[in-house]
């Protein structure tokens, strides 16, 4: 069958089950039930610490058939994830299921626990390095399920991605599970994506380098969640938590697209006090904050927040005034970690109150502005951060659909042309966010508005930004490139893409050899 | 066409990706380098990939001018030979002197014959950067009718003169007046030396304001990240703009009252005053601002 975008996608897929095609982005709303949890109450004197991750396992009955799952804010710091898999293969498990908000490089070894059978399915957000490869190779038994942030938060709770054991790496926990990211060894800041798996999973073990006596402060997960706790020398490396990418580029291309943008954010109209607004991390997207930044201070605006992933340099925005308050989902850097444990308006979120759509009202939606990346987008603005050029997994959603949902205005930023790769195509490889929920293109050549907010082409027609269609600028980079011949996958479905309401926007193939 | 001159910006002329995106970092003009920026490995290949870049790539209103290498090294005859042919909007002549333009002019009139080219079309802008340019720069401008501006050029200058480049840069103030006022006399670009510290943004900043308050039309950029802080000073100033519209006004009405001269805000108004608020108000709007 085909979804709503024209995907091609079975109506069953073999290790997935039954698919819900993806009809629009605000097609699934409305009423929704969450799970219940089962649980075992602890009884006053009884311990919960353990002395092994062997133990908690036993403890917890790990079977074959299981699903546990990681938090990812050690992000390519992460020990946690390779130390409980390690022990799983050592039990002799099977066919387990690994729910890990996101995968990275560090993850090398689950490439081996896939290969032999320990693991047979994985659930992510956003994966990149070796295993994100391999899925893509085919060398995962079942399709791997690729969520976006909040869309995790609610298969979590609707008990689509039911967890049976959740490991949450802990860089402070007390002797009773309260606990932070923000002091020991590994601190990160938020855990805002742990906070689903510490509700609903049906087991909760902390693993923690920084044991603290009863009770920790601040706490951010609280004891009534926690089952067992056990202490290991290190959770991971602090060098990897902090994201590659928190420095404004240099870059003259992308300046001039983020110099651009900060113009068309200017004309929407929604620059002015109490102004909301994320961006990622990635160079191009922090110069756009830093052009934001001059036009907030030229004007004296005072935005209301700035959120997602928290990056240094939207800190100091933020104790430059220029917000009154931050919702950080997770640190990407150690000025965010100590903004976030010393500014009592730096404030966490979850990853439901972050991006859920089947919540009473998810922080996204309170977005005036959202910046966002895109390996390919075409010209229905669908956008593909999952996929490479090559076919291969390298990415995912993250935060992308939820934010792009969201906003009031969601901006893609992107050079018209990758290597000698264009950009703009006729149809994604991937889709990974639906081209309705996508307002502007801004190229270095030129901006493309999504026909269906005249609106905003309206309020730019008074602007001498350059503005035209996306075809237009498709043709634009295809004279210097030429139109690359499109890649030839196999028909193995590797990968699903869960919109975040649930429904299946797209399949991920394998590539050829 | 009248254009603008405020920023030229260097561009090596062996590195593709900067090539692709010369048309569209804002600059006025781009000045693509065979010369110091090419290593003399690679003279050949920088020569090909300009000449491929001005056929292939779209540089929007950007003017394309390419920088080749001095005529007495071997080099510069072959860079006239491949490059005009693609008719670039001008060629930059490093260590100008008046022979070298009247040969590369000399050059450019056959080839513009052979390839159907307008005559003329291709202009030059000669580089000034020995005592011998600063001397003689009226007769080089002089040596071609394709003459539409000159370059300061600061470093070799100094070199030269054997005196020390600083940061005020007092040592170059006769040789900016003297390229000012003789590129006035013409009514050609006089285009100031690019400044090279890109942590020193005070110090960039008071240098372009120097340059401008001698009488210097553009400068030279050797970042795309100092093009619109050139911009920005060259640019008229908003007072500027909104005194130069009322002479105008008050002119307008004086001519309609047969007065001949006048005052305006208690001062008097005659030509001169009248022909710069002419000027202000063109580079406005050539700049947009109007």
């Amino acid at each position: 069958m085909k979804n709503v975008l024209g995907r091609e996608i079975p109506e069953s897929i073999q290790g997935y089950g039954t698919v819900k095609p993806f009809k629009g982005a605000f097609e699934s709303l409305g009423n929704v039930e969450k799970k219940s949890v089962q649980l075992r109450s602890i009884v006053p004197g009884e311990s919960k610490i353990l002395s092994s991750i062997r133990e908690a396992m036993e403890k917890c009955n790990i079977k074959d058939g299981m699903t546990i799952s990681f938090h990812h804010h050690l992000r390519n710091g992460d020990y946690v994830l390779n130390m409980v898999l390690e022990e799983v293969a050592n039990m002799g498990l099977k066919d387990i299921k690994v729910a890990a908000s996101s995968i990275f490089p560090i993850h090398a070894p689950l490439v081996e626990h896939m290969r032999n059978g320990t693991v047979t399915g994985i659930y992510a957000n956003y994966m990149s390095g070796p295993v994100a490869e391999a899925i893509s190779r085919g060398e995962l038994k079942n399709p791997a399920i690729m969520h976006t942030h909040g869309g995790r938060a609610r298969a979590i709770q609707a008990g689509d991605l039911k967890i049976d054991i959740a490991f949450i790496a802990s860089p402070t926990c007390d002797s009773y599970g309260n606990i932070n990211g923000v002091q020991g060894p590994a601190a990160c800041g938020s855990l805002g994506y742990a906070i689903p798996d510490a509700l609903y999973a049906d087991k909760t073990v902390a693993i923690t380098d920084n044991l603290v006596p009863y009770p920790a402060s601040p706490i951010e997960i609280t004891q009534e969640y926690i089952d067992y706790i056990v202490e290991v020398d290190s959770i991971g490396d602090p060098k990897g938590i902090v994201s590659g990418t928190t420095r404004i580029t240099r870059d003259p291309v992308g300046l001039k697209i983020a110099k651009m943008t900060s113009q068309v954010i200017e004309a929407s109209g929604l620059l002015k006090d109490g102004f909301s607004f994320q961006t990622g991390a990635g160079g191009t997207s922090l110069a756009v904050a830093a052009y934001v930044k001059e036009l907030m201070k030229e004007k004296e605006i005072v935005g209301s927040f700035a959120a997602g992933g928290i990056t240094g340099y939207i800190v100091d925005m933020f104790e430059e005034g220029l917000f009154k308050s931050l919702f950080d989902v997770q640190c990407f850097d150690l000025k965010a970690v100590e903004s976030y444990r010393d500014n009592k308006n730096h404030q966490g979120m979850s990853a439901s109150m972050y991006g859920n759509p089947h919540n009473k009202g998810a922080v996204v939606n309170n977005l005036d502005v959202m910046i966002l990346g895109a390996t390919e987008i075409d010209t229905d603005f669908n956008v593909n951060v999952t996929t490479g050029s090559n076919g291969m997994i390298m990415g995912g959603s993250g935060g992308h659909s939820d934010t792009a949902a969201g906003a009031k205005l969601s901006i893609v930023v992107t050079q018209l042309m990758r290597g000698r790769l264009p950009i703009i195509v006729d149809s994604v490889t991937t889709v990974t966010t639906p081209g309705e929920s996508i307002d502007v293109l801004v190229t270095e050549r030129g901006i493309a508005v999504n026909p269906q907010r005249q609106d905003l082409i309206e309020k730019l027609k008074d602007t001498n930004l350059p503005v035209m269609t996306i075809e237009e600028l498709k043709e634009m980079a295809e004279e210097m490139t030429g139109i690359p011949e499109k890649i030839q996958l196999d028909d193995k479905i590797v990968a699903v893409v869960e919109y975040r309401d649930g429904t299946v926007i797209d399949v991920v193939r394998k590539i050829k050899d | 066409m009248e254009r603008l001159r405020r920023t030229m910006l260097f561009m090596p002329g062996n590195n593709p990706s900067m090539l692709q995106s010369a048309g569209i970092l804002g600059a006025d003009s781009v000045i693509l380098d065979l010369e110091d920026a090419v290593s003399i490995t690679e003279k050949d290949s920088a020569r090909i990939l300009v000449r491929n870049a001005i056929k292939n790539i779209n540089f929007y209103d950007t003017e394309v001018v390419v920088r080749i290498n001095p005529l007495s090294s071997g080099f510069g005859i072959k860079d006239i030979e491949e490059v005009a042919r693609v008719k670039p909007d001008a060629l930059m002549v490093a260590k100008a002197t008046e022979e070298d333009i009247s040969t590369v002019c000399g050059m450019l009139e056959k080839i513009e014959e052979e390839e159907g080219f307008e005559k003329g079309s291709i202009k030059l802008f000669p580089l000034i950067e020995t005592a011998y340019g600063i001397e003689n720069i009226s007769s080089i401008i002089a040596s071609s009718y394709r003459v539409i501006g000159v370059l300061l050029g600061a470093e070799d200058l100094t070199a030269d003169l054997g005196i020390k480049r600083t940061r005020e840069g007092e040592e170059i103030f006769y040789a900016r007046n003297k390229v000012a006022s003789v590129c006035r006399a013409y009514k050609i670009s006089a285009i100031d030396t690019p400044f090279a510290d890109m942590d020193d943004i005070e110090g960039f900043k008071k240098d372009i304001q120097k340059a401008k308050s001698l009488g210097l039309t553009g400068k030279a950029a050797i970042n795309p990240r100092q093009i619109d802080t050139i911009h920005e000073i060259f640019a008229p100033s908003l007072e500027e703009i909104d005194y130069a519209k009322r002479v105008m006004k008050a002119t307008e009405e004086a001519k309609k009252e047969g007065i001949g001269v006048f005052s305006l805000d208690g001062k008097m108004v005659d030509a001169p005053i009248i022909a710069r608020a002419e000027d202000i108000l063109k580079n406005a709007r050539l700049a947009g601002l109007l």
